[in-house]
């Protein structure tokens, strides 16, 4: 895209530095744990040793004895406001504090409220809680055999552990194609439980003030609007109204969708404050984090994929069991309860699909939020390209040669997939040509060929995934019937400076740069002469936050909306000023102009000043706009990632050597931001491909409950990224703009997940789960005999 | 116990428990926010500190074990109103995205400099490893402390 501002004006296309930047360079951000007021009490909270276990007494006194304890908070407590149970987004129920039973392990029990940190910890210690173990499932498999014993006891009429069962698709055309044709693979994918971990834990600092009736909630969320109304939907009754609720989301220190959920300890503290009028903080530590915060994925995929002798894709049909903890609670605002994960056809052009999936609770805790990514657009996508490259390997053609073949072609698009999505716009094989090329594709393939000659692993793995991002169309989202639209809200002061609020919220993507650089683009205006704000709901116009890519898709629109609005009336105001008609005024990004003498021109500074001090009769004064954007489609954004690894065959240790990645997100907003984006997503695709994985035993004990063992890439893991961009504009998108932030984490594991297959696919292996850490290889390469 | 302590060419001084952890101290007593909590094992790097000079993980020591220290933490960084050039790498090369890593990468690269004052980005990537970042993917932070050097050994600072 061609730029239209100067670096001055820095709009669109330009790589200014970060707003953000000079506070966090400096320790002065304002995190959740940096907010301390005067008087403010401490929460920590009891947890259970027990996976599923009947709680038979609760004795708090020794807890009430230690020295600067309050109050014990118990689920008995709560039950006398109704608060002991709250909604889930997913319409499923939730404890906040058990009344009888737990149903993971780590779950809460009890908060203790204290006056310093540490007496709530020793509080919290003191507690003595008497369980009756019941019996733990584990495996969401098991959960579903008849005699499994029955999680959601609450529910009356419960009898199993199934949750939901939905399909997608054209059943009878699926299994037609099947029949036909010539070529099928099958494979099982597990795609384990992770969780984001990002390096700010959650937590909040909840201030009721009894004089004037107000609570405000400093909290660690993506999503501070719907948040404050749903507080005020679930404590209607003990008095709380939307309009005494401020949210205020301040800096945040990582959010990948960890923090969309209301988790207990959010609830227990707002409790605290209300009943004591003194401001209480919760904050987290890791341990409570990894353990009982909402996990991502443990998706249990069963698929197969179809093809003619010529190797042109037909059908892909998929079963799935997702294993959802106790209660659903996955942050999935689609109308669907896999999220997105019917756009598995992904970037290839499928006659028929059909998938399946079926919900179970287990003793596990609850969730199913996101990865850094749409809404199960991970699962999906591994899924796909897992199975095609399996299918290229099945017929022996190049995988990158299978991939060019069925790709849905640039004249495709729109295109509507075989499982109902319309794709705004690709051109799949313009990127995967240029991961070619970048790499040296042809050169590695010989490279390869050689050293499996002299038995040396090395593989080279191709992930070509399509995204989809942006939520969304009211059609298909809502939290709670909030449609999914977001908001900009515009103020040009009289100096032509400028002000503008978002219902999203920045958790490190540098919304207050992009987004003044969008406003810089469409008004003129200096980037650096707009201050952006959200995060506080007593100002910021109405949004449903960030997450999912949705901040460029859906208020990156707004803004450009507001924006054009803002401009509507200054063209009438400047047509004033110039005294002409308003047809007779032509626009370039900064002023107006007279058609045919631009020296007759009025700046956005002149117009601004004009709008407070000599507007046209009749006009009111100000200029300003506000825009609620619902998006006519979900924006696809796409690109090609190719891996080259060396597998050692001694060790099993897979070394990604190198990683090249070609994203496209239609128009850029700002470049070096959008490749920082690319970064991060990468090595957020490369974690839980090689590292991270959070299992349990028999008896529910977490394995991976702390950073001792979940491990978290560091630098040294972590590959020199090499990365590039091609440009295909959203026909729909306001500046052609698609999101960014997690392609790279959805499009990443498979990329590596097919390196390391390449690598041992002449042995034998044909598929291999995430994380493929060196155990699991070794035992491979033991099985084929490799090494000792 | 009484704890009197250099912070930033500071003397600070305060009557805390003996349990107290370092990190606490900074941070709730006496209200340096900079130092961050990451996870409590001493794995993420989000509270590093100098301490004499040499990188802590100031969420497993103990407020007492800094006695008669002197300790530097992000806050100290800029003097007299001008970045360290390591700062100004961090903002130049985009090596930032949430922020809540920063200090510690800022602090621990600050003590890797002094001794290694042009690395190779092996060596570098070898130095961070005791920091966690979870939005960048490090490519920028590498290149933030290689920024840093060349400054540095230019005169910048």
């Amino acid at each position: 895209m061609a730029l239209r501002t100067s670096p001055e004006v820095g709009g669109m296309g330009h790589s200014i530095k970060r707003k953000e930047d000079p506070r966090f360079i400096r320790g002065k951000g304002t995190y959740v744990d940096d907010v301390q007021l005067p008087g403010m009490l401490y929460l920590d909270i009891v947890r259970s040793p027990h996976a599923h276990a009947k709680i038979t007494k609760i004795d708090t006194a020794k807890a009430m004895a230690v020295p600067g304890v309050l109050a014990v908070i118990t689920g008995q407590d709560l039950a006398k406001y109704n608060l002991h149970w709250m909604p889930t987004l997913m319409s499923d129920t939730q404890m906040v504090l058990p009344v009888e039973k737990v149903m993971y392990q780590a779950q809460e029990v009890a908060a203790v409220l204290a006056t310093s940190r540490y007496a709530a910890a020793d509080g919290a210690a003191a507690v003595e809680v008497q369980y009756d173990p019941l019996p733990v499932v584990v495996d969401p498999r098991k959960a579903l055999e008849p005699g499994a014993p029955v999680l959601r006891t609450d529910k009356k009429d419960k009898k199993d552990n199934h949750i939901w069962h939905w399909e997608w698709g054209d059943r009878s055309a699926t299994d037609r194609a099947f029949g036909e044709a010539a070529v099928t693979v099958k494979e099982d994918i597990y795609l384990p439980r992770i969780h984001v971990a990002s390096i700010e834990t959650c937590g909040c600092v909840a201030h009721f003030d009894k004089i004037d009736g107000k609570l405000t909630v400093w909290m660690t969320t993506q999503a501070p609007h719907a948040i404050r109304t749903v507080f005020a939907l679930v404590a209607g009754h003990v008095g709380l109204a939307e309009h005494k609720i401020r949210i205020i989301s301040p800096d945040i220190g990582g959010g990948f969708g960890g923090k969309v959920p209301v988790y207990p300890g959010y609830v227990i503290a707002v409790a605290a404050s209300v009943l004591t009028g003194k401001p209480v903080k919760w904050i987290e530590d890791r341990m409570e984090n990894l353990q009982a915060d909402s996990f991502a994925r443990d998706y249990h995929i069963s698929a197969e994929l179809a093809a003619n002798k010529d190797g042109t894709l037909t059908a892909l049909r998929i079963k799935t069991l997702a294993d959802h903890g106790y209660t659903d609670a996955a942050a999935n605002p689609s109308k669907f309860p896999a999220g997105l994960f019917h756009v598995c056809t992904g970037s290839y052009d499928l006659k028929a699909a059909h998938v399946e999936v079926d919900g179970a609770y287990t003793n596990k805790p609850p969730g199913g939020i996101a990865y850094r990514c749409s809404f199960r657009v991970t699962e999906a996508v591994h899924t796909i390209e897992r199975m095609v490259d399996l299918m290229a390997h099945q017929l022996g053609i190049d995988p990158a040669e299978f991939r060019m073949k069925n790709f849905v072609k640039p004249e495709q698009f729109p295109y509507k997939s075989a499982l109902g999505w319309e794709y705004d716009s690709g051109n799949y094989g313009g990127a995967l040509k240029k991961a070619m090329d970048m790499i040296g594709y042809a050169d590695l393939r010989r490279e390869q060929a050689e050293k499996r000659k002299r038995g040396q692993l090395m593989g080279i793995g191709i992930s070509s995934f399509t995204e989809i991002v942006g939520a969304g169309p009211s059609k298909h989202f809502d939290i709670l019937g909030l449609k999914m639209f977001d908001s900009c809200e515009i103020r040009v002061h009289p100096t032509g400076k400028a002000i503008a609020r978002f219902g999203t919220k920045s958790q490190g993507q540098g919304h207050e740069t992009t987004y003044a650089q969008i406003l810089a683009e469409e008004l003129g205006i200096p980037a650096q002469d707009i201050q952006v704000e959200e995060g506080d709901t007593d100002t910021a116009p109405y949004g449903l936050g960030t997450y999912a890519s949705r901040s460029t898709p859906v208020a990156g629109a707004a803004a450009a909306v507001a924006a054009r609005k803002v401009r509507d009336k200054a063209r009438k105001i400047a047509a004033h000023l110039l005294e002409v008609a308003e047809d007779d005024l032509v626009w370039e990004p900064g002023k107006f102009s007279v058609k045919g003498a631009p020296g007759k021109s009025k700046t956005i500074q002149d117009i601004a000043f004009a709008a407070y001090t000599n507007h046209p009769q009749g006009m009111e004064a100000g200029l300003e706009a506000v825009s609620y954007y619902d998006p006519p489609n979900l924006t696809y954004p796409f690109g090609s990632y190719i891996c080259v690894v060396d597998v050692d065959s001694g060790t099993g240790e897979v070394k990604v050597r190198r990683f090249v990645a070609i994203d496209d997100c239609g128009n850029i907003i700002n470049p070096m931001i959008v490749q920082g984006q690319v970064h991060g997503g990468l090595t957020m695709g490369l974690a839980p491909a090689l590292f991270e994985e959070i299992s349990y035993d028999e008896i529910g004990n977490i394995r991976g409950g702390s950073f001792i063992d979940y491990l978290l890439p560091t630098a040294v893991e972590t590959p020199k990224w090499e990365t590039g961009h091609t440009v295909t504009p959203s026909p729909h998108h306001p500046l052609g703009a698609k999101g960014v932030g997690e392609s790279a984490t959805v499009g990443a594991p498979a990329a590596i997940a097919n390196a390391v297959v390449d690598a041992l696919w002449h042995l034998g292996v044909r598929h291999i789960d995430i994380p493929i850490t060196p155990a699991k290889v070794w035992k491979l390469l033991r099985e084929k005999g490799v090494t000792e | 116990m009484q704890v009197r302590l250099s912070i930033n060419g500071e003397q600070r001084e305060a009557d805390v428990e003996p349990r107290l952890l370092l990190v606490h101290m900074l941070r709730d007593v006496l209200r340096l926010t900079g130092t961050h909590i990451g996870c409590d094992t001493t794995h993420c790097g989000a509270c590093t500190i100098l301490m004499d000079g040499r990188p802590v993980k100031s969420c497993t020591m103990f407020a007492v074990q800094a006695r008669g220290k002197q300790l530097m933490t992000v806050e100290g960084l800029e003097q007299n109103g001008k970045l360290h050039p390591l700062q100004e790498g961090f903002m130049a090369e985009h090596g930032l995205q949430c922020g809540y890593c920063t200090p510690g990468m800022l602090m621990t690269s600050y003590a890797f400099l002094e001794r290694h004052p042009s690395p190779s980005e092996d060596e570098i990537r070898w130095a961070i490893s005791g920091n966690l970042c979870r939005c960048t993917g490090y490519v920028n932070i590498v290149k933030a402390v290689q920024h840093a050097a060349a400054k540095i050994s230019q005169g910048g600072a």
